[in-house]
């Protein structure tokens, strides 16, 4: 950038390329609204939602479970009772010798426990006896709640970077997991189908069907309406059979004809549609409400004794179809209005096809986050706690006894705490009370690399099964624009089913929906009971829905809709309450539920921003936070659905053909936030082909870098570290914005693009071996192994003996040489395969032991354990740590170092899917240079281009290059080129040139074996690439002779028993065909388990051989006259003895 | 046919008859010159075949009296750590000779083993060994002997280096750097067997006879002060001692006794059209080393000349475009631009003698096998 001579008119007419501190600087059009991105980063972190759901969890949901369950009486006596009248969860501590200690997360991950936090109660109570006396106590433990790190009462929350450097946290971890028994488990964010919402969808059939899931705290329910052969059923679990819609109506009160058709709509065309219905109805002879009633009690499942039938239907209706409408004193009419909306949908859709709802739709869907499991799981336990109390309190009053009784002695707090913890620790969800049955809700978070963490954060899974092979889940949705990443999805069976969250995602939180109810009738909402059917569906009033339940209509939606957003807007609601009018339905749905999707997006008023520069300056200056954006009304969060009713620009100053400006309402932050964590660290990912970019979102997380600050200090039982882990040169927004460049997991090779050697096709490369000399893909694999030293009752326990010396001291064993003289392995020294590690030795008997006397040394069996590691590697012991663990148990944990430098196999991968495995390593004085004596890292196949059409990786050859030479890191963000988030081809071009590169990036090299120029201009430059964890070492295996199974004596299976490598059933098949009989006759005996046996010729069965007498005998013959000597496969012979055991004989006759 | 082949080599006998034994300008180019073209560079590799213009009665072979006569060494620029010279009038395969010897086999001096007494601090022991092996000592490796595996490091053969440093608890963090090595010129201090064998002298890990500085004329050290080892925490320390021994750069890069030696061949940038007037000044603005300059011819008519050849970094921009085809970059085959860049074990001008001195007894090698 210095290089800007005076006068030199070429330089002046040149753009300046775009600076991080150029596009920082104060420019009047357009504003530069990035700094808005790192300031929500900062308000909100990068696992906000995580923290978010369990903050509300802790702070009400909590609160809202043990206020509906804060009563428990005993049941023969209901003064006897106890009563909750708070709760709170404290602080992380652990309960040690009747002290309480505070516990940090780190010390919870080196000693194996469970970092959680006692749940504390205030009751009030009475105790029986001849009278009742109320009391009250505070502070009673129910339990200990694992708790999310950096939630509330985490002890992270709030702290700064020293702080946490203080116990032992690394600042760019983002928290937003558990710790439980010591590992890191994350509860994965679930998709599922939005609750309490009206979706019309076709069924196998292809018969439309009107669904809705309601689920409310009593209960969780599906109701189905489906059009049959033209007539419309409802379908419930609950009835035998489908019911005709209209019985439905009639049941609930809805007696006339003409009213369920005004319920529906005048239109005459909705009448044509239901009148098969109706006359259905008519034919079965319905006409009142007890005929209809009674009509359906026939059909009730399971009606059991034949009297108890009559009724039920009518309770149906009640609790369990459409179960979120609420049925007050009988008043059936809510639900009425209710169906006559899911008719009237249905028969749009029926209608008109586009009015479809889609189920893959991001609007239709809702995530379920750890505070919302947590929930369930917590109620779930808490009912099963006071049921047991209550159960304790019956047995208890049955018997006679002195105690008075008393509530407050049978809460049992171990229920809540092991039940937590046992969910979490398995990731099995049981809750019986909700029918609840998944497996795999939490996770161990995988701390292979800082990003692979950072990944599973943000991963939400599916709840459907995978196997399906339908593909319309796993499209891309246009509707997941900027809330879902379009990158980031496995490969394979999960592919587009499992999703990451963009980078600005946010989920919503439950929020109280009585205040915004009473606002909106103050705002005109008519109410429903006040309206007829007629009334409802008259034209140009539109139905208000409120998360789901209908709410009344209001004559003016589109000022309904604008009085709300402005609400919303000033502050007055809450900010994630999301207003969307649906002119298709005539609706407008005000949503305040949880687990929305949702993103911060910029107001515009008739296309123009409302954040000006100066709003900018104040947020650069440190003056203006995001959350004063938001408060100011600058900013908003709109859901998928919302966004529906805006119309988004990418930018304020550009723009866009037949979209007129005055109708834009929102202008995006950034158009790289539509792009998830791990995608975001992909250079030029719109330069592309997209699944590119997938593969690269798999690969990123299998880097080798740095994991976190305190990576050396955590006890992971595998770690893989990068001794010289780089920041990349070609960087873009995201990297710096989630600290990929203080966490690198990769390193900037400069690489030729060229053919070399032959050993570099099929995607190998070819590495230089000075580079590999002076530490290129140098990396360190870190083992954890745990030894416990059991305790076996009365004193009795493994010992740990010091090795075993002679009179010199000369260690008599020489497998003991890595151990210090506490008989442990020492920190820093050598140890290599079959050394011991720590020299444990265990009682012989652990039952008959005299009293008090100390065990003498012969009692002791020798248990050393040792340690198996690759021949002729040298591992070091890193560390030794001794704790003791939640048992009382002492455990040792040695953690076991490896520094490996790259060996032909191992795997290696640019930043655009590009992987590789190292095909050779080539002497540096054979590779080629340039001009200016640059030999390349390693050099890669130009093949790898044309197919693969990762343009994107060109381009950070070429911007690395130029970044070199003029000392400034160049961005790549996503879509960063209008917005100078990334260089331009063109700028980054135009430095190469400055500097005396071609524009290209090809430069003229000289054969480093023959010396002479090179035929061609070869494209060379730095590219960051990554060391992937897949390395020979660890999967190379050959075996002559080795270990046999017991059983068959045939040769183990497997690298890590030594396996032989099998010759299967179909190569065996290839062997037979071709002939080859002495092959098979050697692979299948002779190199497997050829066994000699006698055979007696007469009776065919197998003798034994006497070897004091020298000869074969047949035990059944009783003689040893007819024998013969044969081999088979011990195997064979093993089937004729098995076969014998069960009374088959299987005769060899010889010839 | 065959009557007009004879037809044809006749011509051609007759032309190369009149040229007196000397090639045509376009193959003298072909055989001179690397033409560098916008697209790819070609005639890369030249004419090798010692009879490859003999039917035009020019020789091509390669004879002692020639390069006697031709060649030549120019000495640009050289500094106590690089050195850049012109190597005029030999093949590419003997200058890439020299390139290869000083980047592989020149030995130097090298840190190879590291007895570690202590390290607390946040480096491994391995990767701390790998940062000590790559540092450049300042010790001339032609007073020293190879060591092999059986050999017991005597003062021949081995440099002590001793690195103790260590943080105090309460003070700031400090950063180890090559400065702190310390030589030794008496051997090992580190004992070699435990203390139970109480003999006379304490056996050591190694057995100098004499003390180094007897045999050196100057104290032995590291090149560079600077170089960060490591960095120590308050509480951490460091203790060791490094054996360097004697080694090639194609065991190992530490080896090495060159950060990079290359050549390359000197450009030649030719007009072949006459360039005026605005397309001079474009000329002249597009290249960003400043090989072309104006000459004013007068009477305001300026034409573009070639004023300095030698920065062209081959960049390509005047060949490209408009004015392409008027102008031709070239290299001369046979003149290497060299640069040694030292690592400091020896002077960059003493390592290129000593490459030519390994080459010299590759050569002898070869003929006495021969013979």
């Amino acid at each position: 950038m210095t290089v800007v001579d005076q006068g030199d008119d070429a330089a002046k007419e040149e753009l300046p390329t775009p600076s991080y501190r150029s596009l920082a600087a104060p420019l009047t059009n357009p504003v530069d609204k990035f700094a808005l991105l790192p300031a929500f980063l900062k308000v909100r972190g990068l696992v906000k939602e995580h923290i978010d759901s369990f903050n509300y969890f802790i702070t009400r949901g909590i609160r809202n479970i043990l206020r509906a369950n804060n009563r428990i009486e005993a049941r023969n006596d209901p003064n006897i009772y106890l009563r909750y009248t708070d709760v709170y969860v404290e602080k992380p501590s652990v309960q040690v010798d009747y002290k309480i200690e505070r516990i940090t997360p780190h010390f919870c991950r080196l000693t194996d426990r469970t970092y959680s936090a006692p749940i504390k109660v205030d009751i009030e109570y009475t105790v029986g006896g001849k009278e009742y006396i109320l009391k009250t106590k505070r502070n009673v433990l129910i339990g200990y709640m694992p708790i999310m790190l950096r939630s509330y009462p985490c002890v992270l929350n709030g702290k700064d970077e020293a702080e946490l450097a203080r116990v032992g946290e690394c600042p760019l971890d983002p928290g937003g997991y558990f710790i439980v028994k010591g590992t890191e488990k994350v509860i994965l964010i679930q998709e599922q189908l939005s609750k309490n919402r009206i979706i019309i969808d076709t069924d196998s059939k292809g018969r439309v069907i009107a669904s809705v899931t309601s689920s409310t705290h009593e209960i969780k329910s599906k109701t189905v309406i489906t059009m049959d052969k033209e007539k419309i059923y409802l379908q419930l679990n609950q009835f035998t059979k489908p019911i005709p819609i209209v019985v439905v109506m009639k049941a609930m009160g809805m007696t006339s004809d003409q009213e369920v058709v005004q319920m529906v709509g005048r239109d005459p065309r909705y009448a044509d549609l239901l009148f098969p219905s109706i006359q259905e109805c008519a034919s079965e002879r319905i006409y009142t409400q007890q005929q209809a009633l009674q009509y359906m009690d026939e059909k009730v499942t399971y009606p059991g004794a034949g009297n108890q039938k009559e009724g039920r239907s009518k309770s149906i209706l009640r609790d369990v179809f459409i179960a979120h409408v609420p049925v007050k004193n009988g008043n059936f009419r809510q639900k009425c209005i209710y169906t006559g909306v899911m008719l009237r949908r249905m028969m749009d859709a029926i209608l008109n096809a586009d009015t479809f709802d889609d189920k893959d739709y991001v609007g239709n869907k809702r995530l379920e986050l750890s505070g919302q499991l947590m929930s369930l799981l917590f109620e779930d336990l808490f009912k099963t706690m006071n049921s047991q109390a209550v159960e304790l309190m019956n047995k208890n009053s049955d018997k006679t006894r002195s105690s008075p009784l008393d509530f407050s002695q049978l809460i049992k707090h171990e229920a809540i705490t092991t039940g937590l913890e046992r969910a979490i620790s398995t990731g099995n969800w049981d809750i019986k009370r909700f029918r609840m049955h998944r497996k795999g809700v939490s996770q161990v978070l995988s701390r292979l690399s800082y990003m692979a963490s950072l990944g599973y954060m943000t991963r939400i899974t599916p709840q459907f099964e995978k196997t399906r092979k339908t593909s319309g889940p796993r499209a891309l949705q246009p509707s997941q624009w900027g809330m879902l990443c379009p990158c980031d999805t496995p490969e394979g069976e999960a592919c587009g089913l499992t999703k990451n969250l963009a980078l600005l995602t946010h989920v919503t939180t439950d929020q109280e929906e009585g205040p915004l109810m009473n606002l909106c009738k103050s705002l005109g909402v008519e109410d429903l009971s006040l309206l007829s059917g007629e009334e409802i569906h008259a034209p140009g009033s539109f139905l208000v829905m409120f998360n789901g339940l209908i709410l009344g209509k209001h004559r003016q939606p589109q000022k309904f809709a604008n009085g709300m957003r402005n609400l919303r807007r000033s502050g007055k609601i809450g900010e994630f309450v999301s207003i969307f009018v649906n002119e298709k339905q005539h609706c407008i749905h005000i949503a305040s539920d949880g687990g929305r999707v949702c993103r911060p997006l910029i107001i515009a008023d008739k296309g123009r921003s409302r954040v000006k520069e100066h709003h900018m300056k104040e947020l650069r200056d440190g003056i203006r936070s995001f959350d004063d954006f938001l408060r100011d009304g600058l900013i908003e969060y709109l859901d998928v659905n919302e966004e529906n009713n805006a119309l988004i620009a990418l930018y304020e100053h550009v723009d866009q053909d037949g979209v007129e400006r005055s109708s834009i309402t929102h202008i995006e932050i950034e158009p790289l936030s539509i792009l998830g964590v791990v995608s975001g660290l992909i250079p030029y990912p719109h330069h592309n082909q997209s699944p590119r970019n997938t593969y690269q979102c798999a690969m990123g997380k299998q880097a080798m870098g740095n994991i976190a600050y305190n990576q050396l200090f955590r006890a992971d039982s595998l770690l893989y570290l990068l001794v010289y882990a780089q920041r990349p040169l070609l960087t873009t927004k995201t990297i710096e914005l989630v600290g990929y460049d203080k966490l690198g997991a990769g390193q900037n090779a400069t690489v030729a693009v060229m053919g070399y050697s032959g050993y570099d096709i099929e995607d190998a490369i070819v590495m230089n071996k000075s580079s590999l000399d002076r530490g290129f893909g140098r990396c360190i694999a870190m083992k954890k192994y745990t030894v416990t030293k059991e305790n076996y009752g009365d004193g009795l326990s493994d010992r740990i003996a010091k090795p075993q010396r002679d009179q010199n001291g000369v260690l008599v064993k020489q497998n003991m040489r890595a151990l210090d003289e506490d008989g442990i392995a020492a920190p820093g020294q050598i140890i290599r395969n079959h050394d011991v590690y720590v020299n444990k030795q265990t009682p012989k008997n652990t039952d008959r032991r005299v009293a008090g006397a100390p065990l003498a040394d012969r009692d002791y069996a020798n248990a050393a354990v040792t340690y198996k590691g690759i021949d002729g590697e040298t591992t070091v012991v890193d560390r030794v740590m001794l704790c003791s663990d939640t048992n009382e148990k002492l455990s040792i944990k040695c953690i076991i170092r490896h520094t490996r430098r790259p060996e032909v196999g191992d795997k290696f991968s640019s930043r655009h899917g590009q992987k590789g495995v190292c095909g050779t390593i080539v002497q540096q004085e054979d590779f080629p240079f340039s001009e200016r004596g640059i030999c390349p890292d390693l050099i890669m196949n130009p093949h790898g281009f044309p197919s693969r059409m990762t343009i994107g990786k060109m381009i950070e050859l070429l911007g690395g290059k130029a970044g070199l030479s003029c000392g400034r890191f160049h961005y790549g963000s996503a879509f960063g080129e209008p917005s100078g988030n990334a260089d331009k081809v063109e700028d980054i071009s135009n430095t190469l040139i400055k500097h005396g590169f071609s524009y290209n990036g090809k430069d003229f090299l000289y054969s480093g074996i023959l010396g002479h120029p090179l035929e061609a201009y070869i494209f060379m430059g730095p590219i960051y690439y990554q060391k992937l964890k897949h390395m020979v070492l660890d999967k190379m295996h050959a075996r002559a002779s080795g270990p046999r199974v017991l059983l068959t004596r045939q040769p183990t299976e497997g690298r890590s028993r030594d396996g032989g490598l099998r010759l299967g059933e179909m190569e065996r098949d290839c062997l037979i065909a071709y002939g080859a009989s002495m092959l098979i006759f050697e692979r299948l005996m002779l190199s497997s388990d050829p066994y000699q046996v006698q055979v007696c010729r007469k009776c065919g069965l197998l003798g034994y051989y006497n070897h004091k007498l020298k000869a074969a005998y047949c035990s059944m013959c009783k003689n040893g006259e007819n024998m013969a000597k044969m081999r088979l496969p011990y195997a064979c012979k093993l089937l004729f003895q098995e076969l014998q055991s069960m009374n088959v004989v299987p005769r060899l006759k010889l010839a | 046919m065959p009557k007009k082949g004879t037809k044809s080599k006749k011509v051609v006998d007759d032309v190369a008859n009149e040229q007196e034994n000397k090639l045509p300008d376009y193959l003298e180019l072909q055989r001179t010159r690397v033409v560098c073209n916008a697209d790819a560079p070609i005639h890369t590799l030249g004419f090798q075949y010692s009879g490859a213009f003999a039917a035009m009665g020019v020789d091509n072979s390669v004879s002692v009296e020639k390069f006697c006569k031709n060649f030549k060494v120019e000495i640009n620029r050289l500094t106590e750590d690089d050195i850049e010279f012109d190597m005029i009038g030999v093949d590419a395969s003997i200058a890439n000779a020299f390139r290869r010897i000083l980047i592989a086999e020149v030995p130097t001096m090298a840190i190879e083993k590291v007895f570690m007494a202590d390290n607390t601090s946040v480096i491994a022991d391995e990767v701390l060994s790998h940062r000590l092996g790559l540092i450049p000592l300042d010790a001339d490796p032609r007073l020293f002997d190879y060591i092999s595996e059986n050999d017991v490091p005597n003062e021949r053969n081995t440099i002590v280096y001793k690195l103790h440093v260590s943080c105090p608890k309460g003070s700031q963090r400090i950063t180890v750097k090559s400065s702190e090595l310390e030589w030794l010129p008496e051997g090992s201090q580190l004992s070699m067997a435990s203390s139970a064998q109480s003999g006379d002298k304490q056996k050591t890990f190694t057995s100098f006879s004499k003390s180094q500085k007897q045999i050196l004329e100057k104290p032995l050290g590291v090149k560079f002060k600077d170089i960060t080892i490591a960095r120590l925490g308050p509480g951490q320390a460091i203790e060791l001692e490094a054996h360097a021994v004697k080694g090639v750069g194609k065991v190992h890069a530490k080896w090495s006794p060159v950060a990079t030696a290359w050549y390359r061949m000197l450009p030649e940038v030719v007009i072949l059209e006459e360039i005026k007037g605005d397309n001079a000044e474009k000329l002249v603005k597009k290249c960003p080393v400043n090989v072309f300059d104006i000459e004013d011819l007068g009477n305001g008519e300026k034409r573009a000349v070639v004023a300095k050849p030698r920065a062209c970094t081959l960049c390509r921009q005047c060949v490209m475009k408009d004015d392409g085809q008027k102008i031709e970059l070239r290299r001369v085959r046979d003149h290497f631009i060299f640069t040694i860049e030292s690592t400091g074990a020896l002077p960059p001008e003493v390592l290129f003698t000593e490459a030519v001195k390994i080459l010299e007894e590759k050569c002898e090698k070869v003929i006495s096998e021969l013979s």
